[in-house]
């Protein structure tokens, strides 16, 4: 069946025999006669990119990525190294879900429907908030959209966006961008030990507020404690609450329900996905009071005409392909399959698998503290909180040139201060912790 | 099923049933997050001052955190290995995929994409966290530096951002580059984006999240851009023209030389939407047609599995003019600085900062990177010849009416007196997937369908006799289809209407 493609694609199927017959049967003599370009603007060069076979592109690709380093990496803010069970990447990568469209023809898609249906009932018993959309791209822009949600479901005018003043940049830098073409102005709060400094905070929230954001746990890995008294502020002010957390820490900090969280955003990458150089999966969780506002895809049950149970995408008329420039969202194209692997995760996990996965991020974050804290001139952990994963080491000697001197003995470290490194435990295998307390020991001496 | 008589099925065969489609019950597909899978975790139990010092606190049963800053439970299913491997295994069964057969749905590019992709992009070392050194994470970065490069000679663009996570978001960057730029320019008070009615829907919502206004551009009667709506529509306000090329009816845009003067002379950007590049590879770039701006769905042009609906990634390639206003960070090549880095990260002058927590769908851009060196000139050249062929060759052998031509890589054909949405759902019945319905509204009762570079000639006869077969039958047999699919037609309006979202509110529906 198939010719030689000596130059062709490699996936590209026809034959010379089909070449002619299709072109005799659309009456062109040569494909060029289909091309409508005017000479003008013909590319008549090269790109000079030279083709491979499959087994010289991976050993291309591999040679590329082999001049990474193979660091152990004690790195957080988001993003972990949890183990992902070999059986999320089997299942994940059944050809029927990976090749697989958005499920315009719903007939045909219903076994991806339906994980998408339980994906969003993970979110909402894990944020105690009625509706979760099926995706945005990261924690960043799930932080982004909240934002213009606030700016639309805002009864009075305004136009403050509040966010602590530990925000990670790239969060920050996203929300800036997504409300450069608002009327609203992001603007930081003091933060006290890492959290949020509620009695300044109390100072700050006014009418002209439009949301409140709040983090839990805080980029230092400690714990929130007013969560709330925030809540109360930002409803006292009509203004949104916005919590950020991630599914491991939802499975056992404060459910954001009860603390009057409107929105919950976040990664939830952090189950189903290795640490993908950021690439993420934004959590969007809301109550139903903005069902109509939400961003993003949502999957609904309904019946087919057998009055059998089926899923289906709903409420599109919110969506760009629509509703255009009224839009709630840009979003087209989201994070579905991604959306899938944690999903498969956290089934595979099971409540008492999460539960136990986010106490040992306590337990054990809590004993490196401790035995860091015993290496002379070092202090750890630096803020005075409950710490879910990571916390803040102060070191006399500048911190970057600690990090440096651990990454040449094969341990990443941030560096968040002159003085200060962020060390993670989520994801570390237990037999590492031992060489990475003695690296920490020669290096700081 | 649901209407077989119970009483005749063996107990054992009913056991067997069970056990290889765990969640069919009483004819219906239960949600695997049902309480009959339920089990409640308590959570909390220290003494409340968090005092535990240290030793495992998971072994006794007690939480290593105290009670007010803890939930009370968690609720999910607790499932064995074996149980979610048939579950998944199952619903992966109920879902058409471009593996299971031809997806024709215009402007979605829906392509075979090769499996060696999956194992690069799956290699340990693609795995690393975005916070790593430069210095610890070259391999990464030169694939980056090695991407831009490629993608900056496919599409004529001097500069390239790998950062925007899917093409609507590099619409959004390409925006927000265009009102940079003209800000820098102390032109900040443009705030006009125009874009053509048949633009794909994303246009209007990227510029209007923007903080755009959106002036809608009609076609002309051979349904290309009007030239003369287009002068009066451009003016001192113009941001920016969005367009793709060739367009949704799959027509070159001729004066696309015209179009981009006039554009240039108001002061605006051209802004060039990739989701249509798949037509262009290797005989035409954006770059030498005037584009300024453009994005690139290396999802649908080059390879990444749509995973049912994403991740994608849209990089964003622009002239020199604007690659001071990219988002940060991009990759550069040792030499370009004192760095002693083969490659380093480094902010672009006036970068519109982030539009993405790190630097996008890492894992796609491998896959893309792969893809692209694999082809090669010879092969992304041959992609287009195809895919174009493809597209000729379908629409000459189906019976629907094409009122649009010469087109490239996608047609419009209408479905009549027919509803475009029935015949979609009646060519599901043929075993095929239907095209893209009732869009653009230039065609009345569009099925805009794209065949792609992949599929040979017997799948296109296959498709085009779904086509034909489907055009002969009469409304009531379209309007009762499906009736072969996993689920029969299914009803969008009460989902919409009495709108159940999880589990949860299904339970409180039956309660």
């Amino acid at each position: 069946m198939h010719g030689s493609h000596a130059t062709g694609s490699p996936y590209a199927p026809h034959t010379e025999e089909d070449r002619s017959a299709m072109l005799e049967a659309v009456g062109a003599e040569t494909v060029e006669d289909l091309f409508d370009i005017p000479s003008d603007v013909q590319f008549e060069g090269r790109f000079d990119i030279d083709a491979r076979t499959e087994r010289e592109t991976r050993r291309l690709v591999r040679s590329i990525l082999g001049r990474n380093d193979d660091l152990t990496e004690l790195l957080g803010r988001g993003h972990y190294g949890y183990y992902v069970p070999s059986l999320v990447d089997h299942l994940a990568d059944r050809s029927e879900f990976l090749t697989s469209y958005t499920q315009y023809q719903p007939e045909v898609s219903q076994g991806f429907l339906q994980a998408l249906f339980e994906y969003q009932s993970l979110l909402v018993e894990l944020t105690g908030l009625e509706i979760a959309n099926c995706s945005m791209y990261d924690a960043a822009t799930a932080l982004g959209e909240a934002a213009t949600l606030a700016e639309r479901v805002r009864d009075t005018s305004g136009h403050r966006v509040l966010v602590p003043d530990l925000l990670l940049e790239g969060r920050r830098s996203t929300l800036e961008n997504y409300v450069a073409g608002t009327d609203l102005a992001v603007e930081a709060y003091p933060t006290d030990d890492a959290n949020a400094d509620v009695g300044a905070l109390e100072g700050l929230v006014d009418e002209e507020t439009v949301m409140v954001y709040a983090e839990n746990p805080t980029v230092r890995g400690t714990i929130e404690e007013g969560l709330e008294s925030i809540g109360a502020l930002a409803a006292e002010n009509d203004a949104l609450f916005v919590l950020g957390s991630d599914p491991i820490a939802l499975s056992v900090l404060q459910r954001p329900a009860d603390v009057g969280a409107d929105v919950v955003v976040g990664d939830a990458s952090v189950l189903g996905l290795p640490t993908s150089y950021g690439m993420g999966l934004g959590l969007f969780a809301t109550t139903e009071d903005y069902l109509r506002q939400v961003p993003g895809r949502l999957v609904g049950a309904s019946e087919d005409a057998t009055d059998r149970r089926a899923y289906t995408l709903t409420l599109q008329t919110r969506e760009q392909h629509i509703r255009r420039e009224r839009a709630t969202s840009n979003i087209c194209t989201n994070q579905a399959w991604v959306a899938l692997r944690t999903a498969m995760h956290a089934a595979y996990l099971g409540p008492n698998g999460m539960v136990d996965l986010a106490e040992r991020g306590v337990t054990r974050a809590d004993d490196l503290a401790e035995r860091l804290d015993d290496i002379v001139s070092v202090k750890a952990p630096v803020h005075d909180r409950h710490h879910l994963r990571e916390f803040v080491v102060r070191v006399d000697q500048p911190a970057p040139a600690i990090a440096g001197d651990l990454e040449k003995r094969g341990f990443a470290v941030h560096v968040v201060g002159d003085h200060e490194l962020q060390v993670c435990v989520a994801g570390v295998p237990d037999e590492r912790i031992d060489p990475f307390v003695a690296a920490f020991e020669e290096v700081v001496r | 099923m649901s209407d077989r008589d119970e009483s005749d099925i063996d107990p054992r065969a009913e056991q067997v049933r069970y056990d290889q489609a765990r969640y069919v019950e009483n004819g219906q597909y239960e949600p695997l997050l049902s309480e009959k899978d339920l089990t409640r975790v308590e959570i909390g139990g220290s003494d409340g001052d968090g005092g535990d010092d240290g030793d495992d606190g998971s072994a006794d049963g007690g939480s290593p955190l105290p009670d007010d800053l803890t939930r009370d439970s968690l609720e999910l299913p607790e499932l064995s290995e074996p149980e979610l491997a048939r579950h998944y295994t199952r619903l992966s069964q109920m879902i058409y995929g471009i593996d299971s057969g031809p997806y024709p749905l215009g402007s979605c590019t829906m392509k075979y994409n090769p499996k060696f992709t999956e194992d690069v992009a799956a290699l340990p070392a693609a795995a690393v966290h975005p916070d790593r050194s430069e210095r610890s994470t070259q391999g990464t970065l030169e694939l980056m530096y090695r991407l831009q490069d490629y993608l900056g000679r496919i599409g004529g663009m001097d500069a390239v951002t790998l950062q925007p996570p899917a093409g609507a978001a590099g619409e959004f960057v390409g925006i927000r580059v265009a009102a940079a730029y003209h800000e820098h320019n102390g032109e900040g008070d443009r705030d006009e984006v125009i874009v053509p009615e048949s633009a794909h829907g994303t246009n209007f919502a990227s510029a209007a999240l923007g903080g755009y206004d959106v002036v809608s551009l009609p076609s002309d009667d051979g349904g290309r851009v009007d030239l003369e709506a287009l002068e009066a529509a451009l003016s001192e306000n113009t941001a920016a023209l969005m367009l793709t090329n060739p367009n949704t009816l799959g027509l070159f845009e001729r004066d696309i030389e015209e179009i981009a003067e006039m554009v240039h002379d108001v002061g605006g950007l051209l802004y060039y939407d990739g989701a249509n590049l798949n037509a262009l590879l290797g005989r035409a770039r954006p770059g030498d047609m005037g584009f300024d701006v453009m994005h690139y769905n290396v999802h649908k042009t080059f390879a990444t599995p749509h995973g049912g609906g994403g991740p994608g990634a849209g990089p964003v390639g622009v002239v020199d003019e604007l690659a001071p206003f990219l988002p940060a960070p991009r990759v550069r090549e040792n030499g370009e600085s004192e760095s002693e880095l083969g490659y380093e990260l480094f902010d672009p002058e006036h970068t519109i900062g982030k539009v993405h927590g790190y630097q996008g769908n890492w894992l796609v851009l491998v896959k893309a990177f792969a893809y692209i060196a694999r082809l090669g000139d010879e092969g992304l050249a041959d992609a287009s010849a195809t895919a174009v062929l493809n597209a000729n060759y379908l629409a000459s052998q189906i019976e629907y009416d094409v009122p649009y031509e010469p087109f490239h890589h996608e047609f419009v054909a209408s479905a009549g007196d027919q509803d475009a949405a029935d015949v979609a759902k009646r060519m599901l019945d043929y075993g095929v997937h239907p095209p893209t319905t009732k869009w653009p509204e230039i065609v009345p009762e569009a099925l805009m369908t794209e065949p792609t570079e992949v599929e040979g000639m017997e799948t296109l006869d296959r498709l085009a006799a779904a086509f034909n077969a489907v055009a002969g039958e009469d409304d009531e047999t379209l309007a009762d289809a499906p009736e072969r699919t996993t689920a029969r037609r299914i009803d969008q309006t009460s989902a919409a209407r009495s709108p159940r979202l999880s589990w949860q509110a299904l339970e409180s529906d039956d309660e």
